[in-house]
């Protein structure tokens, strides 16, 4: 049992701070959210020479070989830095399932260009109906020749708007919510019969509404075992989640040193707000959410890659729930303890309260979660 | 980072684990499970027990009885103890003026007292709290004026811990009237025995006798008897109270806790089913679970962080153990709470004894497992209280982590 990083970790996690230090002011990250994907392109080439955006692929597709806790360090300092660029779109979800389901052709082809900031990826799976439902997909996939025609409609692609290739989840048998009977896809973004609606999203990032009338897709685009492709899309969002939470982690504990920080400079009474008891006891409520949340961050990132699903998927519930809850107790009292300047668009934390309130809705937010565990019944602390 | 034990440690919870099985009496174990009283004599039997395997005292000097086990052999064999429903061993001798006179009395006091701490001989108590005195405990006012080689003391302490029982008190008196609060203060061991000492039962909202309160009219101590050096007691009661939290978080015994509870749930009938199969009700354990299971975690990282410091024992104090100390105390009542939940309109009826000498031997009114389970909701309160109350830990938190 060890919680410490490596010499090696330790070196990647102050590597991606200094980056991320030295470029993302706070006005930087405005003038990167008005460039025309809305994040930098610069720095995407940045990522990519610092080797973060293979990092989790193995050498041959010139990547890192990193594992989920690179991963968990590297979001971790996407979330204190409020990144906008699609690191989790298309290193973690779109270069996961090619990782993990891809062919050994389409590896080749796509992740080491993924690696050197060459292209990104988006996976195009919610659906409108779907809420938190994984398999509720009624997007179809008809087999036509030696390949398949897709149709339908996919919501909430995050970064969908500037990715040039789609993972695209669709139908191939069954009812609209069965497990079974999903085939995963790799798609153009300028493929005939998609159209993609981009916009921007309420903490900042950017995603788009996805349609596709008649796409027609060959062999070689499959990825996974066509029809059995659910584990693999429960796999990837579990590391999605867990990336997630590390991110969330590293926003929190922004938006708690920032806090404590206001609370040693704002003064009222003639005094500074630290030296208010109600405020002090507030201060340290953060911090007990913010250790709780870190605690179950690394529980997730350390399950992420198990291959026992069952156990893998209660440890990430139970992240997610614990994140959910943190999150929201923590940026309240973080809104609320800087008073009316925590309301306006010109402070910093604001923007964290609006990126930790959003992760909670992605993959299943705390309440979902707990549905899920209370539902399983598997003792959660055993 | 990695979740897994090493071999050695997977082996050495499995021996902790068996010697649970074997040698924990099973009336006793059963009292803890039901959450019914526990006497004088189950502590003492149990202690004895663990005292002759070698494991009354781990956290201590192999010098004087300690197992020589680093902070993860402690915490797993704390974890091992509390899950299998062993009686938590007293904390006032072991944890307590035991290490405090390990760390700050002569060699004299050390033969004479750390061999009957550890076997329960001694049952000590600990005289800190007093009426005017609780979180502003350097405020105290019991003094004592030294003369002709004793103390005389004289005042009142409160919310002693089973008193009633006790051999020996420590004491935290105030031994110069000119200086000021806390350096004027010294840690004075007194025997229960001698004159002019009064214990005086205080009835809890439970029913229960746990505490007391301590008269002291004129009592005369050794002057042997004083910790240290006179006027320092301040800087040890700080040491001890960082030790007293070490172990606050509890989490094996939560666990146990909610097994308890899922167990009852599924006895318990709701609408035609299990309560345990009721969605609002299942969700309501689950939420307590993940909150667990976070703490389980935080505290891991502290032990990990105490065995990577070399020679760390994970006893020093940490303002970590804060954290620690609100979260375990808010898990364990938010269980009390679940428990009288299931309970349900039998948690009514007043059906446990109130002295622990009586015996209740009436026909249960409803379910034979409720009576215990108002009373310990009732008695839980008390946890967020004792040991420096939460808010105190929150002000700690933020002067010691924060810096505010």
């Amino acid at each position: 049992m060890d919680f410490a990083l490596t010499d090696e970790q330790r070196l990647l996690q102050h590597s991606v701070e200094r980056l991320l230090a030295d470029h993302y002011a706070f006005e930087a990250r405005r003038r990167y959210m008005h460039e025309p994907r809305g994040w930098s392109l610069g720095l995407w080439k940045f990522y990519a020479e610092l080797g973060i955006l293979g990092l989790p692929f193995v050498e041959q597709y010139g990547g890192a070989g990193g594992g989920p806790v690179e991963t968990m360090i590297v979001m971790e300092e996407i979330g204190r830095a409020l990144v906008l660029e699609p690191y989790l779109a298309t290193v973690i979800l779109g270069g996961g399932l090619i990782r993990l389901g891809g062919s050994e052709k389409m590896r080749v082809a796509v992740l080491p260009k993924v690696a050197a900031g060459e292209l990104s990826l988006a996976f195009a799976h919610t659906e409108r109906q779907a809420r938190y439902n994984l398999a509720d997909v009624a997007a179809s996939a008809r087999r036509d020749g030696s390949g398949y025609r897709l149709d339908g409609i996919k919501s909430l692609v995050i970064h969908g708007d500037s990715a040039e290739k789609f993972i695209v989840s669709a139908r191939l048998a069954g009812e609209r919510n069965d497990r079974d009977g999903l085939g995963l896809f790799l798609v153009d973004a300028d493929a005939q019969g998609v159209s993609v609606r981009g916009y921007p999203t309420v903490d900042g990032l950017r995603a788009a509404e996805v349609t596709l009338a008649s796409v027609r897709v060959d062999d070689g685009a499959v990825i996974g075992e066509p029809g059995a492709t659910f584990p693999l899309i429960e796999r990837i969002a579990d590391e999605a989640m867990a990336a997630l939470c590390a991110e969330a982690v590293g926003a929190m504990a922004a938006m708690h040193a920032i806090t404590v920080d206001y609370m040693k400079t704002r003064k009222q009474f003639g005094v500074a707000i630290g030296s208010f008891q109600v405020l002090q006891h507030r201060a340290a409520e953060m911090l007990i959410a913010l250790e709780q949340a870190r605690s179950m961050a690394m529980l997730a990132t350390m399950m992420a890659a198990s291959d026992d699903a069952g156990e893998r998927r209660a440890a990430i519930s139970a992240a997610k729930v614990q994140i959910g809850r943190s999150g929201r107790s923590l940026g309240q009292a973080a809104i609320q303890i800087h008073g009316g300047i925590g309301m306006t668009m010109e402070a910093k934390i604001g923007h964290y309260f609006k990126r930790v309130t959003m992760i909670d809705t992605q993959f299943g937010d705390a309440d979902h979660h707990l549905g899920l565990l209370a539902a399983s019944g598997a003792p959660i602390a055993a | 980072m990695d979740l897994r034990f090493t071999p050695e440690e997977n082996t050495f919870r499995a021996e902790v684990r068996a010697f649970m099985r074997e040698r924990l009496p099973p009336a006793i174990r059963a009292k803890v499970v039901e959450g019914r009283h526990l006497v004088k004599e189950d502590l003492v039997t149990w202690q004895r027990i663990l005292n002759a395997r070698g494991w009354a005292v781990p956290h201590w000097p192999q010098q004087w009885g300690g197992t020589g086990w680093g902070p993860v052999e402690l915490y797993l064999f704390r974890d091992e103890m509390q899950q299998a429903q062993a009686p938590e061993p007293l904390p006032f001798g072991t944890s307590m003026v035991g290490p405090v006179i390990i760390a700050f009395g002569n060699d004299a006091q050390k033969k004479r007292f750390l061999p009957r701490i550890a076997n329960l001989d001694d049952w000590w108590c600990q005289g800190f709290s007093e009426p005017g005195a609780g979180s502003d405990l350097a405020s105290l006012k019991t003094s004592a004026k030294r003369a002709d080689g004793h103390y005389i003391v004289n005042g009142q302490k409160t919310w002693t811990t089973l008193a009633q029982y006790a051999d020996w008190i420590f004491c935290l008196v105030r031994t110069d009237p000119a200086a000021k609060k806390q350096e004027a203060i010294s840690f004075l061991l007194i025997d229960m025995k001698t004159p002019g000492i009064t214990v005086r039962p205080i009835q809890t909202i439970d029913g229960g006798h746990e505490v007391n309160e301590v008269f002291f009219d004129d009592v005369k101590v050794p002057a042997e008897n004083l910790i240290g050096q006179e006027n320092k007691g301040w800087d040890y009661a700080k040491f001890l109270l960082g030790n007293e939290r070490s172990g606050i978080a509890r989490v094996g015994i939560s666990k146990a806790r909610i097994r308890r509870l899922k167990e009852l749930a599924a006895l318990e009938q709701s609408g035609g089913k299990p309560l345990i199969a009721d969605e609002r009700f299942r969700a309501k354990i689950a939420a307590v679970e993940v909150e667990l299971k976070a703490l389980e975690m935080t505290q891991l990282r502290v032990v990990a962080a105490a065995a990577a410091e070399r020679g760390g024992n994970g006893n020093r104090p940490d303002p970590a153990s804060s954290i620690l100390k609100i979260k375990g105390s808010e898990i364990q009542q938010a269980i009390t709470e679940l428990l009288l939940e299931v309970v349900g309109p039998y948690a009514l009826p007043d059906q446990i004894p109130h002295d622990q000498s009586e015996r209740w031997n009436e026909p249960p009114i409803g379910p034979d497992w409720a009576g215990p389970l108002a009373p310990g909701y009732f008695n839980a309160r008390k946890i967020s209280i004792y040991g420096g109350s939460n808010e105190i830990q929150k002000n700690i938190i933020a002067k010691a982590i924060l810096g505010l």
